[in-house]
């Protein structure tokens, strides 16, 4: 590829933060209608040079071309109005306004009064979003719209924008299976329209399904590009990491642990709240992981949640080792050896300001106060034990746990509820947003805490991922329970089968009500 | 960044720099205090000294309840009312003789704190919302139970509360230090410390993690309810009369500032009662500098509110990425 078709060049962008330099020596090239995947390790660099890229930082060293010309934005707006959007996780839009409001926002049709001309702005955003596939009502304030529609809304609106380059950054995390796919629609559309298009993602098979060539990142250099085709994925995942290939197969599978299951440590029963779950029954032996399926809004988060207690319940029980736990809050249920992950660690798990220290033992304070004061020794040695046990990498017990990246926040969370011995794990997708590295070894600490003999709840969106570390598998539609699968039937063309609805093929079960 | 961070790595003005971001208060009040030992006269004598430090025990009291509010992410208007429930209350009581107006008192604080509380804590409200309508009601409420007169008191021991001194300290000034004390012990090394930190970091995170969070709020605001009635009942014995209609006013503009610029954030999560005591004698000693150089004091509010906006704009640098 000659230069000149490059809409988007970096050279030589080096870029140092306080004790930290988080690129260096970058170069890489973005061709007009072409999709490149960025990926790396969390910290690799990848958001440090998207901000770069968009202007919110300048860098130290280095170049940065749009459409042939040597550019220097001062701020994101800058970026944008020169034709480079950027949807991240979170989107930026107005909650309260309605799309059509946001797709407009700050160039709104005018009528000849001067005044908005809603009409017009309605009639445009829906032209807008139909052309690529979106269906949504524009005059519904966002926050009305699920979150995957609401990114759909971002995209489109930076579309809009005349955007020449959209950059994604992790832009399924939060997406279910069939908005992907409207997302995959939109990303052909703009590359047939000649947008380059900058992909980040943890998500590797999305990536060969959207992407033509790779960006990869290790410590803040860029370490290989080139034409995805060429690069298998376990290279892929080789390069990422900076090791051998071999090294990253080995995992302990289910099949590991086999008949290692105890006696039943937890018994959750009918449990019903408003909404969701409906009726739903699980029991999980000491030993066994169990995983809870079913699509986004299915009733999984509620269901873990009802059984820590922290969903009114309607009607059912939860027992742990035979007694009943006395339901209507987390902290009952924590006495009781239950212990809880959530799904969305910066909204629920993790209190940034605060150390990872103060952050492991945040659930443990009950047991480290000693006539109100918190007993400092104890802490220190729980503290340190377990950021041993589960390798947190930090600057120390001091840092704040904001600071530290996805793999090891959730590494502090796991910490959290592990220095409580708990009985029973619920874990909302351990997994979620963090690196190749770090995933592996969270599914490893899972499985080894299984065989320790604890009782594991696994709630994870990935087929794949929830097959190979599950014991057995409940499946929820609709907040109800669709299903159970075990042994040989567990296998991913089961599961999604039986996720989806296809009730053709669907095994019977004695245990479950599987009147879903 | 993922990678541990080597804090010194960098140019070692950064870490000077950061060192100042958390002390800031401190480095301010040296230097006006230093400013004003060379060029104010009067100023380098105990009882100068003494008598600001009695001053400021108003505002600190009711700056310390206001930093475990504000650590939850909360805020509490109603301080100022409060003081004027505490002065409406104390002389209908005088009659039983002293300690029983004051503990009285402080009980009706505490109730006004744990209503403010119970509206954020268990009905939902923003603490801005629900400490409005004590901030509203309050005074005037205080102003009933007396029908808005003025009510002296000759009660010796009453006054003793401020008059009296310890080892030659005034009175104000020892019960605002042990209560600074008690404060910052029970932020920094509590369990409840620990759980005002966790539902002003992450309220839900906190939730979850099993700690008492509604527990934990009314807790705040009653505390603040009972601080804020000590500094009533003192600024009432200073007066020598109950006067709910300017006991406390406008008091808790110059408490919240003191707070921010003490280095504790209205985000919540973070506390510093250290900085919290220097903030509100640094809001003294500056206007006490303008009065005693004979400067319009009105500047003062200038350089005060400048201050803030330099306070609150040094915390944000250290939030940056």
């Amino acid at each position: 590829m000659s230069e000149q078709d490059n809409i988007l060049e970096v050279r030589g962008v080096t870029k140092g933060f306080p004790g930290v330099l988080a690129l260096d020596d970058v170069s890489f090239g973005l061709g007009t209608g072409e999709v490149h995947a960025l990926v790396g390790e969390n910290g690799a660099g990848k958001s440090t040079l998207i901000k770069i890229v968009t202007g919110v930082h300048r860098p130290d060293e280095g170049e940065i071309f749009f459409a042939g010309e040597r550019v220097s934005f001062s701020s994101p707006r800058e970026a944008q109005e020169a034709g480079i959007s950027t949807i991240y996780q979170d989107t930026n839009l107005i909650s309260l306004r309605s799309v059509a409001q946001n797709i407009f926002l700050g160039r709104e049709p005018r009528n000849r009064f001067g005044l908005t001309d809603k009409a017009r702005m309605k009639r445009e955003a829906e032209e807008l979003l139909g052309r690529y596939g979106i269906e949504a009502d524009v005059t519904v304030p966002v926050r009305s719209l699920g979150v995957g529609v609401q990114q759909m809304v971002a995209v489109a609106k930076a579309v809009s924008l005349d955007a020449r380059v959209v950059i994604m950054d992790e832009p399924t995390s939060s997406l279910e299976a069939r908005e992907v796919e409207t997302l995959f629609g939109v990303i052909r559309q703009l590359r047939e329209d000649g947008v380059g298009v900058l992909y980040v993602s943890h998500r590797l098979e999305e990536l060969y399904e959207i992407c033509e060539r790779v960006i990869v990142m290790r410590d803040g250099k860029v370490v290989h590009t080139g034409d995805l085709e060429e690069l298998p994925r376990l290279e892929l995942i080789a390069t990422m990491l900076g090791r051998e290939a071999p090294e990253i197969e080995e995992r302990t599978t289910s099949s590991a642990r086999e008949n290692a299951t105890g006696e039943l440590v937890l018994e959750a029963r009918g449990l019903t709240t408003h909404h969701a779950p409906r009726d739903v029954s699980i029991e999980v032996h000491a030993g066994e992981v169990v995983g809870l399926s079913g699509l986004l809004g299915s009733g999984r988060t509620e269901t873990a949640k009802a059984m820590f207690g922290a969903r009114h319940l309607d009607s059912g029980s939860v027992s742990v080792d035979g007694e009943e736990v006395d339901p209507g809050s987390p902290a009952q249920a924590i006495k009781s050896g239950l212990a809880f992950v959530p799904e969305d660690r910066k909204a629920e798990g993790i209190i940034p300001e605060l150390s990872v220290r103060e952050n492991i033992v945040a659930a443990a304070l009950p047991r480290l106060s000693r006539a109100g004061f918190v007993s400092k020794k104890e802490q220190d040695e729980l503290v340190e034990r377990f950021m041993d046990r589960l390798g947190i990498k930090a600057s120390g017990p001091d840092q704040p746990a904001g600071e530290l990246s996805g793999g090891n926040q959730q590494k502090v969370m796991l910490a959290r509820w592990l220095c409580l011995e708990p009985k029973v794990l619920l874990l909302d997708e351990p997994t979620q947003g963090i690196d190749v590295g770090a995933k592996a070894e969270v599914q490893r600490l899972i499985s080894e805490l299984a065989q320790d003999g604890l009782g594991v709840v696994m709630i994870d969106s990935e087929p794949e991922e929830i097959v190979e570390g599950s014991d057995r598998v409940v499946v929820l539609r609709d907040g109800g329970v669709a299903g159970m699968l075990s042994g040989e039937e567990l296998t991913e063309q089961n599961l999604v089968r039986m996720i989806a609805g296809s009730e053709s093929s669907e095994p019977q079960n004695n245990e479950e009500d599987a009147d879903g | 960044m993922a990678r541990p961070t080597t804090a010194d790595a960098g140019p070692g003005g950064y870490a000077i720099l950061v060192r100042l971001r958390n002390n800031g208060v401190y480095v301010a009040l040296a230097l006006l205090v230093l400013f004003n030992l060379f060029f104010t006269t009067n100023f380098a004598t105990a009882g100068t000294i003494l008598g600001l430090l009695s001053q400021a025990t108003f505002v600190l009291l009711v700056a310390l309840g206001l930093t475990l509010v504000i650590g939850t992410g909360g805020i509490d208007l109603s301080v100022g009312a409060i003081m004027a429930i505490a002065s409406a209350v104390v002389p209908l009581y005088l009659g039983y003789s002293w300690p029983v107006a004051v503990i009285v008192a402080l009980i009706f604080c505490v109730l006004a704190g744990m209503l403010n509380g119970f509206l954020v804590a268990y009905v939902g409200m923003q603490p801005i919302v629900a400490t409005l309508a004590l901030f509203v009601g309050g005074r005037g409420f205080a102003q009933v139970l007396v029908n808005g007169q003025l009510q002296t008191i000759s009660d010796p021991g009453f006054l003793a509360l401020w008059r009296a001194t310890v080892f030659g300290v005034p009175m104000p000034v020892v019960v605002a230090a042990v209560a600074a004390l008690l404060v910052g012990l029970l932020a920094r090394q509590t369990t409840f410390g620990r759980y005002v930190l966790a539902v002003g970091g992450n309220r839900t995170a906190s939730y979850l993690s099993g700690h008492p969070v509604r527990v934990v709020l009314l807790a705040v605001y009653a505390i603040s309810g009972l601080l804020a009635g000590l500094a009533g009942i003192l600024a009432t014995a200073r007066l020598a009369a109950g006067d709910p209609a300017t006991i406390g006013l406008l008091i808790e503009l110059d408490a919240i500032a003191a707070v921010v610029i003490g280095g504790t954030p209205l985000s919540g999560g973070r506390m510093n009662v250290g900085g919290t005591v220097a903030g509100a004698i640094l809001m003294l000693v500056i206007s006490a500098t303008f009065v005693m150089n004979n400067i319009n004091p009105i500047y003062a509010q200038i350089l005060k509110a400048a201050i803030i906006v330099l306070a609150v704009y040094i915390q944000q640098g250290r939030r940056g990425s």
